[in-house]
């Protein structure tokens, strides 16, 4: 297939706490393809979201290298971390994390916002949001919205700049089993249709099941999968 | 992020928490419109007491003895015979008028009402030299002179004390330290001047109180001479003219004068120094308040940082930039000084407006003025109070780490 959107050659992450050190990642080495669907499991303290936090940028490694989309991320600095970010990684939170004081439609706009798009972010939010099914409830405040709903403009929040992959931590872990069964089926769709590729952090099996492989974490290494 | 659409969101963001942001606009809007009010006064006492100053008349001279030079020992007293030799016209030829006063304190009393008053021996001139109308009655003549005549005229204060009214009163007979005086004529009043009261006084003729009522040893003392200028540009020739004719009369050494020769200028030049010190003493103590209106900025920011931590990490992770983040917050502290500047201003002009009616109803007149200088500088300082306070909390929330501010509950 085609050559891999995320290259991870030995990731190592250390927290210093007081003076303790804590191995989060011990050396993870990993790759995913373009449009792949990545489940990544574990237990708690597993890893998981350490390494979620590495490959969204969000931090960098203590040690190893990084590629995302042919980038090396793991020397670059906070500004430039924030634009990649803002460029090539589409997050979807647990706890959906939208702004409670603007509609649907701000909501969506926000990561256009900052990519410095002067015109057309209206456009392209509200097609966004016609993708994810929310067509009827654009300039609804989240408060206004279901949990099911709030997750879908975080999905659309997520694909509005087009971006490599899709960070899912934990997306239906808010939500009743029918409606994360959805949201999943919604992410999977937009894979499917537009081939963003995408990685689900989970604790539920039956979600991991419907990916195409499973990488479980254990004690910061990679316990199965390449 | 244009600034349009910072604006916008920090509006939305402010809006969202209306009592805090209400609060936290008040303490710049005490601080502004205190800052506004107390220049506005500080301005419209200074214009009054110029205004009173200038209103004696803008050519007129006061010379008295001694001199502000430390180094003048006994200045020799001034006579009427220095008051006569200024009035030459060859000698000071922009002299116009010359009134000595002999200027004493003493008790009038009018069945068994008492006061205690100043008493000011004056020359028929003085009713020239200086603006000193009478509401009735007649001035004091050459004749009252020559005939160190008991006559008297009241300040409207002292009427109200002896008499209970002003009206009606020539013809009264009244005792000045026990002696009997024929009243002619009451002063017009002139308000609660600036250099204490200007009615509560009476005046009789020069040559009586001379003889009669203030001794001063022998000699033909004066304590003061009013003089009238032609006009007021030939103020300063007529100054050297008398300083001329005083030094030769009183043989001082050059540069050692034992008078003082004091014009308008100097009294509204005295005047504006004290009243701008005023004003900035006043303004200081305003601007404290406004100073502590922008630390209560600073805390509400810094609760304000705290409570958004999430939805700093979550911006973060969307590709929110440090500067960003620092343009949101510094906007929002930005606008909640601005706003509190601009309704300080208003309540600033509202409080002294009503400073100037509540003056104005007790008789004084006082017009406090708002100027512009003083509302740029309101709003120029409360932005920059808005800014300076808004720095800190801002620059926190730029330095958060989005790993650490998304975990923030």
């Amino acid at each position: 297939m085609s050559k891999p959107v995320i290259v991870a050659e030995n990731l190592t992450k250390v927290y210093k706490m007081g003076k303790m050190e804590v191995h989060a990642l011990c050396g993870i080495s990993l790759k995913i393809k373009r449009g792949e669907v990545v489940a990544i499991m574990g237990p708690s303290g597993s890893g998981k979201s350490t390494l979620m936090n590495m490959l969204g940028c969000l931090d960098r490694p203590t040690q190893g290298e990084y590629f995302l989309d042919g980038e090396p991320v793991s020397t670059l600095n906070d500004d430039q971390l924030a634009d990649i970010r803002n460029r090539k990684v589409g997050f979807v939170f647990q706890s959906f994390n939208l702004l409670s004081r603007t509609t649907a439609l701000g909501n969506v706009e926000l990561p256009l916002r900052y990519a410095g798009l002067a015109s057309g972010r209206r456009e392209r939010a509200r097609e966004a949001l016609e993708a994810v099914g929310l067509s009827e409830r654009m300039t609804h405040r989240p408060q206004e919205l279901s949990g099911g709903e709030q997750q879908r403009v975080a999905i659309a929040r997520a694909l509005v700049n087009d971006p490599a992959i899709i960070m899912a931590d934990e997306p239906t872990g808010n939500l009743d089993s029918r409606v994360g069964k959805e949201i999943v089926n919604l992410l999977l769709s937009l894979n499917q249709k537009k081939g963003t590729t995408l990685i689900i952090i989970t604790h539920d099996p039956n979600v991991a099941g419907q990916t195409q492989r499973i990488i479980r974490l254990k004690d910061g290494l990679v316990e199965n999968g390449k | 992020m244009n600034l349009m659409q910072s604006v916008i969101e920090a509006l939305e963001s402010l809006n969202s928490n209306k009592m805090r942001s209400g609060l936290t606009i008040l303490g710049i809007v005490i601080g502004v419109a205190a800052v506004i009010a107390m220049l506005a006064v500080g301005k419209g006492a200074q214009d009054t007491i110029t205004g009173s100053i200038s209103g004696i008349g803008t050519n007129l001279l006061f010379v008295f003895r001694g001199s502000m030079n430390d180094s003048v020992r006994n200045p020799r007293p001034l006579t009427l015979a220095d008051a006569q030799a200024i009035a030459d016209p060859f000698a000071a030829p922009d002299v116009q008028a010359v009134a000595p006063i002999l200027e004493g304190s003493g008790e009038v009393t009018f069945s068994g009402e008492k006061s205690t008053t100043t008493i000011d021996g004056v020359t028929p001139e003085y009713f020239t030299v200086g603006n000193n109308a009478l509401t009735e009655g007649e001035v004091i003549t050459e004749e009252h002179m020559l005939g160190r005549s008991s006559v008297v005229l009241l300040g409207p204060e002292v009427a109200d004390n002896l008499f209970g009214r002003r009206d009606g009163l020539v013809g009264e007979t009244l005792r000045i330290e026990g002696q009997p005086f024929r009243v002619i004529g009451v002063l017009e009043s002139k308000g609660g001047g600036s250099f204490g009261s200007q009615d509560n006084r009476v005046i009789v003729p020069f040559s009586t109180a001379q003889a009669r009522l203030i001794r001063r040893g022998g000699q033909d003392r004066v304590d003061l001479i009013l003089v009238q200028v032609v006009t007021s540009e030939a103020v300063p020739q007529a100054v050297e003219e008398i300083s001329q004719i005083l030094r030769s009369r009183h043989r001082t050494a050059i540069g050692a004068d034992d008078f003082t020769v004091f014009s308008q200028e100097d009294f509204l030049q005295t005047a504006a120094t004290i009243t701008g010190v005023l004003t900035i003493f006043l303004g200081g103590i305003a601007a404290i308040s406004l100073l502590v209106g922008g630390i209560g900025i600073m805390n509400i920011m810094l609760v304000s940082v705290t409570e958004r931590t999430r939805e700093i990490g979550l911006r973060k992770a969307l590709g929110a930039r440090r500067r960003d983040i620092l343009i949101q917050f510094l906007t929002e502290s930005s606008l909640l000084s601005l706003f509190g500047g601009l309704i300080g201003i208003l309540l600033g002009w509202l409080i002294a407006t009503l400073v100037g009616r509540i003056a104005a109803a007790s008789g004084t007149p006082f017009n406090p003025s708002v100027s512009i200088d003083a509302i740029l500088l309101a709003t120029i300082f409360s932005a920059a109070v808005g800014l300076f306070f808004g720095i800190y909390p801002a620059n926190r929330a730029a330095g958060l780490e989005p790993v650490e501010a998304l975990r923030y509950e």
